[in-house]
């Protein structure tokens, strides 16, 4: 074992899954370069030893123009020919210019074509959500990529999932769309070098408790560890669950973490409507609404776009503050420390994780907006 | 090109019979273009095509049944009666697919010439698509990634001068071929497409440019298409000048391409109808196929989504798929 960033875990998988198959070639903006830090040398700099262009040679190690529709397309139309293309789009916001190839080619194709086509490609992209990007980086578009039937969605949270995920992606003969959370980058876990595989449809069980259930997504994992850190104070045991794969879905450990402790939030940094968040919702009252002891709640971003200032992203996706307040709602309890006034019911009728503002946001507050 | 006029002419057939559902768009007039450049390929070659595309899979040498049969959404047919239409594919015969969607599979035949390059397999890949496709981004990415690659991929561009009722030169600044010297690639415009062996020389030299490792070529093929644009479509308004088309009618490619064969001494005017007689055959047995062949079982809807069956999927309403559950509660 040896500790990995997130970053470095995904540079690691990619490594493998090159060494392992001369098939696999990686193809993106910026990846000769290793901007994004994930086809280097144990992501360091193109100087360093074992920099992927150094080793793999720009046969494999593309560098492509600013092109996401052909980029995409064509990557589909390589897997269909016998190359197992990594494709690198940088920014998740970028997959919107190549919809077209991921909901008519991508997604389709294997089906329409009667099974003559599989389609083994995987597609990276980062959710630069949280970092003051404004509203042309910040997206979190997994949900409406759920929506496309055909396609695989990925959402790691952890260094040691977005390594095995990733080189299960690789071998997946179905085009997979990975969504890693820059939130998440630095993040740093022990993570095994050896080779290993993470099925999909397995989710992880972060934090086992008894009173209530968070079943949450990407960067809204270590937030949930975070509140139910926060709750076991308190003395409330919070179960902590993460899908991992959003299709496919784990369903059946989503229910039996939900039907534990019958007191379920869902907490996911994608928009409300339609969203993961609504998917698991639903799936919970569908499936288990027997056990269930409060109304599922769920934590999410509201449905606006993301504003630049960080006095105003920074209340809106769900954070530690809002997952607790709604883990303490669904157990009709109220904050030690809330003197009522944040609401222990969390978001009243705003449609969204508004969050309380915490400590930090009052050094932020100076010469403040409101 | 008999084999596509007389699949397409029974197409047309079956959709005022009510035998086929959805739409179909015959390439009727066409032929030329389609088979000279699909004579330009070897059989491991690759290709994509567009919604009007019947003729390209015919092109490449697939068996015409599975063809028919797909377009009627047969199990016997091609895709298994998932695709009908508009999305023939034979992948034994190099066609990779046609699409639904304007120009969208023309990155995908780019994405074969890349493999072609990478895997070192001297693979040549050929995207066909309209005049109407023209105008669609794809085709430029596509057109500068390949040049910068130095793909083997040759872009056709099929001009029947009309997307639907739009006159290309209505739409389409400048010429089509000269599109390509912006991406450092030859464009040559074939003013006969009529003519099956000015096709064929065109994309031939495109071929023989590409399996060199010179990269890319586009070929913009000047034709026509004799039916409307979809079969069965009734428009109020008339587009085509009366004129025009009586012109481009006489220029149909089977009957030109019949007289030359026969003034060289290829063929004899006996043997061109004994090829007649045989091509109307295999049309019959296609059509016999196609009758013979049952409709899919409704439950391979769910098949072919995921390489997995597994993976199709949890939002069914089917509550069984949840029996395991069960133990949840």
């Amino acid at each position: 074992m040896t500790v990995m960033s997130y970053l470095g875990a995904i540079g690691a998988a990619q490594k493998e899954a090159m060494l392992a198959d001369d098939r696999v070639v990686i193809i993106g903006e910026d990846v000769e370069a290793n901007v994004y830090g994930t086809t280097g040398g144990a992501g360091k700099s193109r100087a360093s030893e074992g920099d992927f262009l150094q080793q793999f040679g720009r046969n494999r190690i593309r560098n492509t123009p600013i092109s996401e529709e052909v980029i995409v397309g064509a990557a589909v139309g390589a897997a269909m020919t016998g190359l197992r293309p990594i494709v690198d789009l940088s920014y998740s916001s970028f997959l919107y210019m190549a919809m077209d190839q991921f909901v008519n080619q991508a997604a389709k194709n294997r089906y329409m074509f009667g099974g003559q086509a599989s389609v083994p490609v995987v597609f990276r992209s980062a959710m630069f959500y949280g970092l003051s990007t404004g509203a042309h980086h910040s997206d979190r578009p997994y949900p409406m990529f759920m929506n496309v039937p055909g396609l695989k969605i990925v959402t790691p949270a952890y260094p040691s999932d977005a390594k095995g995920l990733l080189r299960t992606a690789v071998d997946s003969d179905d085009p997979v769309l990975i969504f890693e959370a820059c939130v998440l980058w630095g993040s740093k876990e022990e993570v095994d070098e050896n080779e290993y595989k993470i099925p999909f449809g397995v989710g992880r069980s972060v934090r086992t408790g008894t009173d209530a259930t968070v079943i949450a997504v990407s960067g809204a994992v270590p937030e949930a560890v975070a509140a139910a850190d926060t709750l076991a104070k308190e003395g409330i045991s919070v179960e902590v669950f993460d899908p991992r794969t959003l299709v496919p879905l784990d369903v059946e450990g989503i229910l039996t973490a939900a039907a534990k402790t019958g007191r379920v939030v869902v907490a996911d940094p994608a928009h409300r409507t339609c969203g993961a968040a609504a998917e698991i919702s639903a799936l919970v009252s569908e499936h288990v609404f027997d056990s269930l002891r409060a109304p599922v709640r769920r934590i999410t971003t509201p449905d606006i776009q993301i504003p630049f200032s960080p006095a105003l992203e920074k209340q809106l996706y769900p954070n530690r503050i809002a997952i607790a307040d709604a883990v303490r709602a669904s157990l009709g309890v109220i904050a030690p420390d809330a003197a009522g006034a944040n609401g222990a019911a969390g978001n009243g009728g705003r449609g969204g994780s508004v969050a309380t503002p915490g400590a930090d946001r009052e050094e932020l507050a100076t010469g403040s907006a409101r | 090109m008999l084999r596509i006029r007389r699949f397409d002419e029974r197409a047309s057939k079956m959709v005022k019979r009510g035998q086929i559902p959805g739409t179909v768009h015959t390439s009727i007039g066409q032929e030329a273009q389609v088979v000279g450049a699909c004579m330009a390929l070897g059989d491991s070659d690759y290709m994509s095509g567009n919604h009007r595309s019947h003729g390209h899979p015919i092109g490449k040498g697939a068996p015409l049944g599975p063809l028919m049969a797909e377009l009627v959404g047969k199990s016997g047919g091609v895709c298994g009666g998932k695709g009908g239409s508009l999305h023939l594919a034979d992948f034994a015969v190099g066609s990779l697919g046609e699409s639904g969607i304007v120009g969208s599979s023309i990155p995908i035949a780019v994405g074969a010439g890349l493999s072609s390059k990478v895997l070192d397999n001297g693979r040549v890949s050929l995207a066909f698509f309209g005049d109407g496709a023209a105008n669609q981004g794809c085709l430029y990415e596509g057109m500068n990634i390949s040049g910068v690659w130095k793909l083997p991929v040759i872009f056709l561009c099929e001009n029947n001068q009309y997307a639907l009722s739009t006159p290309a030169h209505t739409v389409t600044s400048g010429v089509i071929a000269d599109r390509a010297a912006g991406f450092g690639m030859p464009g040559v415009r074939v003013e006969n497409g009529q003519d099956v062996l000015a096709v064929f020389d065109a994309v031939a030299t495109a071929v023989q440019r590409a399996r060199a490792g010179e990269g890319p070529s586009l070929v913009e093929v000047v034709t026509y298409r004799f039916n409307e644009h979809s079969e069965g479509l009734k428009l109020g308004v008339d587009y085509r000048d009366t004129d025009e088309k009586a012109d481009w009618l006489a220029k149909d490619p089977i009957v030109l391409f019949r007289a030359v064969l026969i003034e060289r001494g290829v063929a004899t005017a006996e043997e061109m109808d004994a090829l007649e007689a045989d091509v109307l055959r295999e049309v019959d047995e296609a059509f016999a196929f196609t009758n013979d062949s049952p409709y899919p079982d409704p439950s391979v809807a769910f098949d072919d989504l995921y390489t997995d069956s597994k993976f199709a999927v949890h939002t069914w309403n089917d509550q069984s798929t949840f029996g395991t559950l069960e133990n949840v509660r």
